[in-house]
C-alpha cells in the first residue's frame, strides 16, 4: 500500500528507535501527550512503546470524540430511534458505546432500525433511497469530520431531502487541549499534535501551546515512522530548550490548513455557547450546532429531544483517565466491573480509547514484562 | 475522527460535476466524495486522504519523499556530527549544558 | 447478538449455560467436534448452523459453507466425513429458484467434498422468521489414524502453521452486504480443507497437537481459545501472517485487524519443532496449499495469550473478538 507501507519499513523504525534512544536525556522524564485517539491506537497497534526508551512517557490525550461524548447524548439520540420509520445511522465506532438504556446494538436487538454507514454521504443516499423513512444520522467527530457531515447537509439541502436529519455532537479539539493545560495535576513536555484535524484547521491553532504554554508541539502523521520522527523532532526541540509548532505530517497537511473545508464548517456550523465533556466538564465555544438556515435537518429541532443528562457511576473514573491524570489500569473499575465487554464508559468501548486500547493490547503485557525482553 | 487511507482517485464520475470519483485503495474501490478539494480539484491519477469517504487532502509526493530521505538520514545526522567535532570544529556549549552545533544541519 | 460472533460473548453463552446443563460432567477442553465411542467404534460428531446473509456472495453461497463448515470441523478434529444431515428452516415466500439454487450449490459441495447427504429435515416459518433461510448441518465421520488433537498436548517451541491467507471470507461478506459501498476483487475462500489436512497428517501425523478452523473470530479467537486451553502463549509473526493486499487495504479502510475476520477454508495447526519443516513442505507443495506458512510459536510467555510481533521489536497482544468485528472511522 502506497504512502503506508514505506512509513512502516521496519529497518528505518528500527533507526528512529535508536536516534531516540540516542536523543533522549537519561536524566530526564519525559511526559509526552499525543492528543488524538487515533494516535493513541497507532502507538499500541505498531507496539511503539516497546521501542521506546523508559524515560519516555506517552500520555494520551482526549481526542476521542466517542469518548467524550457525555452518555446522555446518546440517550437524546436513542431516543429519536425510536420513532416510528427512523433509521438511527451511526458510524460503527458508536454502535457498542452505552447509553443508560443500552447501547445503540443493543436497541437494534431489541427492533431499533439501527445501521453502520462509512460516510454521512451513505446516510444521505440512505435517505434518498427510502423516502418512506427517517433517517437520522447520530454525527460526532472533531474537525476532521465536521465538514464532511457540512458538506453533507448542503448537498440535502441543494437535492431537497426532507427525510434527512444530523444529531451533531462535533467538537473541536483546541478548548479541550486547553483543558488538559489548565488542569492543576497535569505537567506536560511537549505535544503529538493532532494529525487529521490539522489537515482542516491548519497547524496555527496550537501556536498559543508554544508561545504562551512554552511546550512544543508536532504535528504528526499516524504511521510508526511518522510517530517516531516527531518524537525525534519534540526532543530537538526539548533538547535546544526551543517550543515551536513543527509539521512532521507535511505530505498532507497544510500549515494553513483546508480552507474549502473550513468554508462550508462555517456555512452550516455556530459554536455551542457551552457544551458537556465526559471527564471534562462543561467546556465554553468547544462544540458545534447546526445554524438555522439549517435548521431542517437539524435533528435537535426536528424532533423532541429529552435533554438527558446522565453522570457516569462515581467510581469510574473516566474523567482522570481522560486527562492522562490516571493511567487506564489505575481505574478501580479497570478489567473488573468494566471491560470490552461490559463496558461502564466509552474509553473501554472506542477503539481509540486509551482503556480498550490498554485493555485489548497492553495490559498482560505489563505482568511479563521482563520476558517480553527475550521476544523478538 | 482520525482513520484515513491515501488512496488514488481512479475514476472522476462526470455527471456529478467531477465533485464524486472514484478511489482504490490496494484493490479496494470506494466512491468519495471530492467537494472539501474544491479550491484545487484533484484528477484521476492523484493520491488522496481519505476520511469517512471523503477527501480531506492531497498527498504530496515530493514531502512524502523529502520525509523518506529524513528518515533515512536518521543517525547520519549524528554520525556527522561525530566527524565534524573530530576536525577540531568545536559545537558552542552554553552554560545551562545546552548544545549548539556550528551550522544547521536540519 | 454478540453471542453468535464467534468471540469472547459466544464462548460464554457456551461455557456458562449450554456445557453446564448439556454436556454434564465434560471432559475438558470443547473442540470443534465431538468424539465417541460406540461399541468400540471412535466416530466423530459435529453440528453447525448457518446464517449467512447475503445467501450467496462471490465464491460461493450458504449451501457451500454449510457442506464445507461441517466437513471441516470434522478435519480439524482428526476425522474424514462421512455422511452428512442437512436441516433447513424456510421463510415462507422464498422464492423456489433460491432455494433450489441453495440445494444445487450444496449438492455440488457434497460432491466436491466426498461426502454423502444421508437425510435431513426441512421446516417452513412465517415471513420474516428467518431472513429467507437458516441451514444446519450434521456430520458424522471416521478418526484418521495417526493424529491426535488435543490443546493439552501442546508444548513450548510448538510451530503455528496456517494453510493460507486471512480474512477471504469475512471481507467479502462484509462487502456483499453492500452497507458500505465498498467493492473489490475478492471472494470467500470456502472450500473443505480435508485434503490438506490429509497431507498435513500424512507427513507430520505424530507431531500434530492441536487444529482448528478459524471461522467466525478469526484466527485470534481460535488462538486465543488454544492460549488459555493450554495455558501458553502463542507468539506470532506479523510479517509472516498472509493477508491478500485486498484483504489488507479493505481492514485499513476499514479499520479492522485481518486476525478477526472470518475464514471458511484455511486451517490452524499447532505442530512439534521436529515435524515442522516436513509439514509446511508438504502443505506449500500440495494443491491449495501454496501459501501456508508457519506464522508463529509456542512459548511460555505470555501465558494464556496471543502476542503478535513485528520485526522492528514492537509486539501487541490481541484479545479474542467482542461481538462483530466493526468498521470504524477514528
Amino acid at each position: 500500500m502506497r504512502y503506508v507501507d514505506e512509513f512502516r519499513d521496519p529497518e528505518l523504525i528500527t533507526k528512529a528507535s535508536e536516534e531516540i534512544h540516542r536523543l533522549a536525556d537519561p536524566s530526564r522524564h519525559y511526559r509526552i501527550m499525543e492528543v488524538c485517539g487515533g494516535h493513541t491506537h497507532a502507538i499500541y497497534r505498531f507496539g511503539l512503546k516497546d521501542i521506546l526508551p523508559e524515560n519516555i512517557e506517552l500520555i494520551h490525550g482526549p481526542g476521542c470524540p466517542v469518548c467524550v461524548l457525555p452518555m446522555g447524548r446518546i440517550d437524546d439520540g436513542l431516543v429519536i430511534a425510536k420513532e416510528p420509520n427512523t433509521i438511527f445511522a451511526a458510524f460503527g465506532d458508536m454502535m457498542r458505546v452505552p447509553g443508560a438504556n443500552g447501547s445503540p446494538l443493543e436497541h437494534k436487538a431489541r427492533g431499533a432500525d439501527v445501521r453502520i454507514v462509512y460516510s454521512p454521504a451513505d446516510a444521505l443516499e440512505m435517505a434518498r433511497k427510502n423516502p418512506d423513512k427517517e433517517v437520522m444520522f447520530f454525527a460526532i467527530g472533531f474537525e476532521t469530520t465536521a465538514p464532511s457531515t457540512a458538506l453533507t447537509l448542503m448537498s440535502a439541502m441543494k437535492q431537497d431531502i426532507r427525510n434527512f436529519s444530523v444529531f451533531c455532537n462535533h467538537v473541536t479539539i483546541v478548548p479541550a487541549i486547553r483543558a488538559i493545560l489548565d488542569s492543576p495535576d497535569m505537567r506536560l513536555d511537549g505535544f503529538i499534535g493532532p494529525g487529521h484535524v490539522s489537515t482542516v484547521i491548519g497547524c496555527r491553532p496550537y501556536e498559543w501551546i508554544a508561545k504562551a504554554e512554552g511546550k512544543p508541539v508536532v504535528t504528526s502523521g499516524f504511521e510508526p515512522l511518522d510517530l517516531l520522527q516527531s518524537i525525534v523532532m519534540l526532543l530537538r526541540q526539548l533538547e535546544s530548550g526551543e517550543a515551536k509548532v513543527e509539521n512532521q505530517y507535511k505530505r498532507v497537511v497544510p500549515w494553513e490548513g483546508n480552507r474549502a473545508a473550513l468554508k462550508v464548517m462555517a456555512e452550516v456550523f455556530e459554536l455551542r455557547p457551552y457544551f458537556e465533556w465526559r471527564g471534562l466538564g462543561f467546556i465554553s465555544q468547544s462544540a458545534l450546532r447546526i445554524r438555522d438556515k439549517y435548521a431542517a435537518w437539524d435533528a435537535e429541532q426536528r424532533f423532541f429531544v429529552p435533554g438527558i443528562r446522565v453522570t457516569d457511576p462515581k467510581a469510574a473514573q473516566c474523567g482522570e483517565v481522560l486527562k492522562g491524570v490516571l493511567k487506564p489500569h489505575q481505574c478501580k473499575l479497570f478489567g473488573r466491573e468494566c471491560t470490552p465487554e461490559h463496558p461502564i464508559g466509552a474509553l473501554m468501548v472506542s477503539s481509540e480509547g486509551s482503556c480498550a486500547a490498554y485493555h485489548n493490547y497492553e495490559h498482560r503485557k505489563a505482568a511479563v514484562a521482563t520476558s517480553l525482553t527475550s521476544i523478538a | 475522527m482520525c482513520l484515513a487511507i491515501p488512496g488514488r482517485i481512479v475514476e472522476l464520475i462526470a455527471d456529478q460535476k467531477n465533485e464524486v470519483g472514484i478511489v482504490e485503495v490496494a484493490g479496494v474501490r470506494r466512491k468519495v466524495q471530492l467537494g472539501l478539494l474544491a479550491d484545487d480539484m484533484p484528477v484521476t491519477g492523484d493520491w488522496v486522504l481519505i476520511h469517512v469517504g471523503f477527501a480531506m487532502s492531497k498527498i504530496s509526493e515530493l514531502d512524502a519523499a523529502e520525509q523518506m530521505r529524513l528518515l533515512s538520514m536518521l543517525g547520519e545526522v549524528d554520525q556527522a556530527m561525530e566527524e565534524v567535532r573530530g576536525y577540531g570544529q568545536a559545537e558552542i556549549t552554553h552554560e545551562n549544558g545546552v548544545h549548539e552545533p556550528p551550522h544547521p544541519l536540519n | 447478538m454478540a453471542h453468535g460472533a464467534g468471540g469472547k460473548a459466544s464462548r460464554k453463552l457456551v461455557e456458562g449455560l449450554f456445557a453446564p446443563l448439556l454436556f454434564g460432567s465434560s471432559p475438558g477442553p470443547l473442540g470443534d467436534a465431538a468424539h465417541i465411542d460406540i461399541n468400540g467404534t471412535r466416530v466423530a460428531l459435529t453440528t453447525d448452523s448457518f446464517v449467512v446473509k447475503p445467501l450467496t456472495f462471490p465464491g460461493g453461497s450458504i449451501g457451500e459453507l454449510a457442506v464445507n463448515g461441517t466437513v471441516n470441523d470434522l478435519a480439524v478434529s482428526g476425522a474424514r466425513a462421512e455422511a452428512l444431515l442437512v436441516t433447513y428452516v424456510l421463510e415462507a415466500g422464498l422464492p423456489t429458484p433460491v432455494l433450489e439454487g441453495e440445494v444445487r450449490a450444496m449438492a455440488r459441495a457434497a460432491r466436491d467434498a466426498g461426502v454423502r447427504v444421508a437425510g435431513g429435515d426441512t421446516k417452513v416459518v412465517e415471513h420474516g422468521k428467518a431472513d429467507q433461510m437458516y441451514v444446519t448441518t450434521t456430520g458424522i465421520g471416521h478418526l484418521i489414524p495417526g493424529v491426535t488433537v488435543d490443546p493439552r498436548s501442546v508444548r513450548v517451541g510448538d510451530k503455528i502453521l496456517l494453510s493460507g491467507p486471512i480474512g477471504d471470507h469475512g471481507i467479502t461478506i462484509l462487502l456483499a452486504r453492500g452497507e458500505l459501498d465498498l467493492e473489490a476483487d475478492l471472494q470467500s475462500d470456502t472450500r473443505s480443507v480435508l485434503p490438506l489436512v490429509e497431507t498435513l497428517i500424512r507427513a507430520a501425523g505424530p507431531g500434530i497437537r492441536w487444529m482448528r478452523d478459524p471461522t467466525r473470530g478469526g484466527a485470534a479467537t481460535s488462538l486465543n481459545e488454544l492460549a488459555r486451553d493450554c495455558g501458553l502463549g502463542m507468539v506470532l509473526f506479523e510479517d509472516q501472517i498472509p493477508v491478500r493486499d485486498t484483504v489488507r487495504g479493505a481492514c485499513e479502510l476499514l479499520g479492522l485487524d485481518p486476525l478477526h475476520i472470518a475464514n471458511e477454508g484455511q486451517f490452524l495447526a499447532v505442530v512439534s519443532p521436529e515435524y515442522a519443516d516436513a509439514a509446511i513442505n508438504a502443505l506449500s507443495l500440495a494443491p491449495g496449499g501454496g501459501e501456508a506458512q508457519v506464522i508463529g510459536e509456542v512459548r511460555e510467555q505470555p501465558a494464556g495469550t496471543v502476542l503478535v510481533t513485528t520485526r522492528y521489536g514492537g509486539s501487541r497482544i490481541v484479545d479474542m473478538l467482542v461481538g462483530d468485528p466493526l468498521p470504524r472511522i477514528c
